[in-house]
């Protein structure tokens, strides 16, 4: 091997965009443009209050996805400290606030915009991950006293967030950092130990609830129970969904969410506002463009040739899969509901602008896929 | 250089598998997903699309107007008025507390009405809607109207209220209308009535004729959203509004009698068509305004109807019972002429008392009538006779008679509340009293004392039969009962009773008709031929009739030989005025029985006014009129 091989010259800037994987930009844009029609939709066939700035708001993310790709890992591998301890930092204050107020506090309010430290804090246990394994020998890897720092790793945030009580982020993360660490090469034992640890602790888990988040899960459980009731969003999403049959009752002609029989139509019940008008046709094309980000990450994370590139990419896909699977099983009454968005399809300014950001860096992976990175220490 | 790259390729190929295996596991979870949209959109669309629709449209029932009640000359009794009213919706019990204030800011409800509508807002289910408040003023209208950005759910609908314009005069025919209660229900599924804002009849023709008059619901199919508010029409269906009705009473003739009833503190008048059974006027005083009952009583206004003690809410027409005393005694004189224990020229002997073992028995003349016939018997109310011809036809011919006269049964008039009074006989004693009937009952019987029991209907009921020649006619409040659409033919005026006879020998019925002649023309009540200045009343309109006095409370000897009056008892315990009257002497139409609780004496209270509502109902003649029908069918 020659070291010209090795170590190739620095690319140009036309390069770069050229890397930019602008087939899978095209797909991302779809996902948004299917979300600013059934905003449309959901708002009664109207711009406002949500589809504009829907679109709006993923123009402005758009750009902020493309500078994030164009920024060399090495600065990545530099920031994940720093962004990881001021998003613990910050989920701190809202804990603190929370207490406060009172209740379920999950943003920060810094002058005209509110902050959603969670939404920080996923990216954040992504990128500490990368670097940490990036700058460890495969026979440490495999080692559990090398695997318990990145255990505190996504711990102290799943602690976190379960005490504001974010049931859904701290399940994204828990399980977004337990892919990275299986691809890192962590021994299967321990993540069985881990799952037998879970289980056990499921009872703990429990009396972190609050009474609404307990309610769910019961419901959940048996939706009929108390069909006017907490089972009451889980039974009409269905209806929803299932009257809307295999090619849906049409655009701007689902009753179940222009008569408001769909809670939080325009959020989390997103998919569900979708489906009723666009049947099951609708949702499967919304699946397979899903599916096709998930397969360009994967190949992403393939091709980088550095492992921080690669468990970075694999962490970026694996977060955009629990997503959209834990929103989508939610609203088919397959999962409690737990307060997942479905990325770029629901009303809402922070989970875009973090899944945008996370796309960045997943698209930054290939734009510097041969880039030579240092081993951190 | 190297030192970037050594171990890179072993843990890049075990990052690979690793990836595939998570993209596998991907793979499934999402064909997972598909698997359930496919349960969901294919195999259980219909189940849901059923579900969605059931979400989405909303039978709503369109409440019938309720027939109108008219007097049998087309003037109204009972009308519908508009009302404007508040309705609330509630989104399954969400932010009922904050909107029940809200309410009361606007309304001041009081705790109460805050009460049952919190728990009536909690309680319904499929959002339909319930009443805030009825009959609003155009204030009321307009503040709801301004403040209504802030009452989600809250909106005004343009209902029907009773309205009752002769108020108390009606009363006690008409009833009046209340909320359907779970007693309402029983028997009857018309969903109509599970409406919030139905109304229901509770007393009189509105309770009677319920059913007819109530009309059928329409239905209106509507889309409504998930808080219940109405989006768009989908499908109407008209209803039938319920069936008018014509009564018998004609009002001018009820205004007249109540004028005169009320000179007294409470009594009652009963005016039937001895022909047909129509009842022309019954009034029972005193009375209440049924427009309070409409727009909702108070607690307070209920307590005072409650509480007087002449009974305003009680019907006494067809519920009150009085020993009707001396009217009874036509009763007694063709029971003992039917059964052949006296023949019309049979004289017995009176010298003021008679005695069986050792108790007396009065008659109510100190000195005594000497002796008379039946007909002399009849004018002069000679106690004695009776007595003596009550003994001679014994307790069951006497019973059979009462009873074929409509004495101890209720009648076919169809009020409710209607009381059958007391006709005794061995039986009844034997079954009420667990005692064998005595000598001494049969005598009481006889001048209508003791157990006797009868309503002022019972007392028309039987003058009207002895008029008519011995029919069984049977009273009758409702002429004629028709929907709007319907065409109304008068029934052609009949001057003979259809009724059944009750098979009594009309030479006997004759001799009891002379009878109560001679009342009015030289007996007990012959001072009513002349008015106050000594003139002949109407000569042309000849009546007959029959007085009578009631004992509340049993005469003492001492109070006898004391000659205490009944003025100097307090009114609870003086005796009831009665007075039984038809007319005209040759072809007898109209009867009446007059009551005056606690009125002293017969003659002297009752009597007047029997004879001039029945010298009013012959001059008028109501029977031979018709308008009604054609007042009906216009409207």
């Amino acid at each position: 091997m020659s070291l010209a091989l090795d170590a190739p010259a620095p690319i140009g800037f036309g390069e770069k965009i050229w890397r930019i994987n602008w087939g899978l930009v095209l797909v991302l844009t779809a996902i948004a443009a299917i979300g600013v029609v059934a905003l449309y939709s959901a708002a009664g066939g109207r711009f406002e209050p949500w589809a504009a700035r829907h679109a709006m708001r993923y123009g402005a993310a758009f750009g902020l996805m493309l500078v994030v790709a164009l920024i060399h890992p090495k600065v990545w591998l530099m920031l994940a400290w720093p962004i990881y301890v001021v998003s613990m930092l910050l989920l701190v204050a809202v804990d603190v606030v929370g207490k406060i107020g009172m209740g379920a506090q999950r943003w920060l309010v810094v002058g005209p915009m509110q902050i959603q430290p969670s939404e920080i804090a996923k990216v954040a246990v992504i990128l500490v991950l990368a670097r940490y394994y990036h700058g460890l020998r495969k026979e440490k890897a495999s080692k559990f006293l090398y695997t318990l720092p990145p255990l505190a790793v996504i711990l102290a945030p799943v602690a976190l967030v379960m005490v504001q009580p974010d049931l859904g982020t701290a399940m994204m993360v828990l399980l977004g950092g337990g892919a990275l660490l299986f691809v890192a090469g962590v021994r299967l034992w321990m993540f069985l130990a881990a799952g037998i640890a879970a289980v056990g602790c499921l009872p703990i888990a429990w009396s972190f609830m609050h009474e609404y988040q307990r309610k769910r899960v019961l419901t959940f459980l048996d939706p009929d129970s108390d069909p006017l009731g907490a089972g009451y969003h889980i039974t009409q999403s269905k209806i929803a969904i299932g009257s809307g049959g295999l090619f849906g009752k049409g655009f701007l002609k689902g009753t179940q969410s222009s008569l408001n029989f769909l809670p939080e139509k325009q959020t989390d019940f997103i998919f569900t506002t979708f489906v009723e008008e666009w049947g099951m046709a609708g949702a499967l094309v919304l699946l397979a463009l899903f599916a096709l980000v998930l397969v360009w990450g994967f190949s992403i994370a393939l091709r980088s040739q550095h492992h921080f590139g690669r468990l970075v990419a694999l962490g970026v896909t694996a977060m955009m899969f629990l997503y959209v699977f834990i929103n989508t099983a939610m609203v088919m009454g397959v999962l409690p509901v737990v307060g997942v968005p479905l990325p770029l399809v629901s009303n809402g300014g922070t989970a875009m602008v973090s899944v945008m950001f996370a796309c960045g860096l997943l698209i930054g992976v290939n734009v510097y896929r041969d880039a030579q990175l240092p081993r951190a220490r | 250089m190297m030192r970037y790259r050594k171990g890179d390729g072993e843990r890049s190929s075990l990052f690979t598998r690793r990836a595939l295996l998570l993209g596998g596991a991907q793979v499934v979870l999402l064909s997972a997903l598909a698997g359930r949209l496919y349960q969901l959109q294919v195999i259980e669309t219909q189940r849901f699309s059923t579900l969605a629709e059931e979400n989405r449209i909303n039978l709503r029932l369109l409440p019938p107007s309720r027939g109108l009640i008219l007097d049998r000359t087309g003037q109204p009794l009972a009308v519908n008025r508009n009302n404007f009213r508040a309705m609330a919706t509630s989104d399954r019990g969400r932010g009922v507390d904050v909107l029940v204030e809200r309410l009361d800011q606007i309304f001041s409800l009081g705790e109460t009405e805050k009460t049952r509508l919190l728990r009536e807002l909690r309680r319904s289910r499929n959002a339909q809607p319930v009443v805030v408040r009825e009959n609003l003023g155009w204030e009321e209208v307009a503040r709801l109207e301004f403040n209504a950005p802030d009452l989600p759910g809250v909106f005004i609908d343009l209902g029907q209220t009773r309205d009752y314009p002769e108020g108390e005069l009606m009363s006690h025919i008409i009833g009046y209308t209340g909320r359907v209660a779970d007693e309402d229900l029983a028997g009857r599924d018309d969903p109509v009535l599970q409406l919030a804002t139905m109304r229901f009849g509770k007393k009189g023709v509105e309770r009677s004729l319920e059913d007819s008059i109530r009309g059928r619901a329409g239905a209106v199919q509507v889309e409504v959203n998930a808080v219940g508010r109405v989006v768009r029409e989908l499908d109407r269906t008209e209803g039938q509004p319920g069936s008018n009705a014509l009564l018998t009473i004609d009002l001018d003739l009820q205004r007249f009698v109540a004028d005169r009833v009320k000179e007294h503190q409470s009594g009652s008048v009963v005016v039937m068509d001895v022909i047909t059974g129509d009842v022309l006027a019954m009034v029972s005083t005193p009375g209440f305004d049924p427009n309070t009952f409409a727009r909702g009583i108070t607690q307070g206004e209920w307590r005072e109807l409650l509480d007087s003690p002449e009974r305003p809410l009680h019907n006494k027409s067809i519920a009150g019972v009085y020993p009707p005393g001396s009217t009874y005694k036509m009763v007694t004189a063709l029971a003992a002429l039917e059964s052949k224990a006296i023949e019309p020229w049979t004289r017995l002997p009176c010298a003021g008392h008679l005695e069986l073992g050792n108790i007396k028995f009065h008659c109510w003349l100190k000195g005594g009538h000497g002796s008379t016939n039946v007909v002399e018997a009849i004018a002069q109310s000679c106690d004695c006779f009776f007595y003596e011809a009550a003994r001679k036809a014994g307790i069951d011919r006497i019973a059979d008679v009462g009873n074929r006269l409509g004495f101890g049964r209720i009648s076919d008039l169809g009020l409710p509340g209607e009381s059958a009074g007391i006709q005794p006989s061995r039986a009844w004693k034997q079954e009420k009293l667990g005692k064998p009937w005595q000598h001494g009952d049969t005598f009481n019987l006889g001048i209508g004392q003791g157990f006797m029991n009868a309503t002022p209907l019972q007392l028309a009921i039987m003058t009207a039969r002895i008029a008519n020649g011995g029919y069984e006619v049977q009273p009758n409040l409702l002429l004629a009962s028709a929907t709007p659409r319907e065409e109304l033919v008068p029934p052609k005026p009949r001057d003979k009773p259809s009724a059944s006879s009750l098979r009594f020998n009309p030479q006997n019925i004759a001799l009891i008709r002379e009878g109560m002649i001679q009342v009015v023309a030289g007996g007990t009540a012959s001072h009513l031929r002349i008015d106050g200045k000594g003139k002949l009343v109407e000569p042309q309109f000849k009546f007959a009739g029959k007085t009578g006095t009631a004992q509340v409370k049993r005469i003492t000897e001492r109070e006898r030989d004391m000659g205490i009056t009944q003025d100097q008892l307090p009114w609870h315990l003086r005796h009831h005025a009665l007075f039984v009257c038809f007319g005209p002497v040759d072809n007898p139409r109209y009867a009446c029985a007059v009551i005056i609780e606690h009125g002293k004496a017969g003659g002297a209270t009752a009597g007047p006014i029997g004879r001039d509502v029945l010298l009013e109902v012959m001059k008028r003649d109501p029977s031979r009129r018709t308008d009604g029908f054609r007042k009906m069918a216009s409207r």
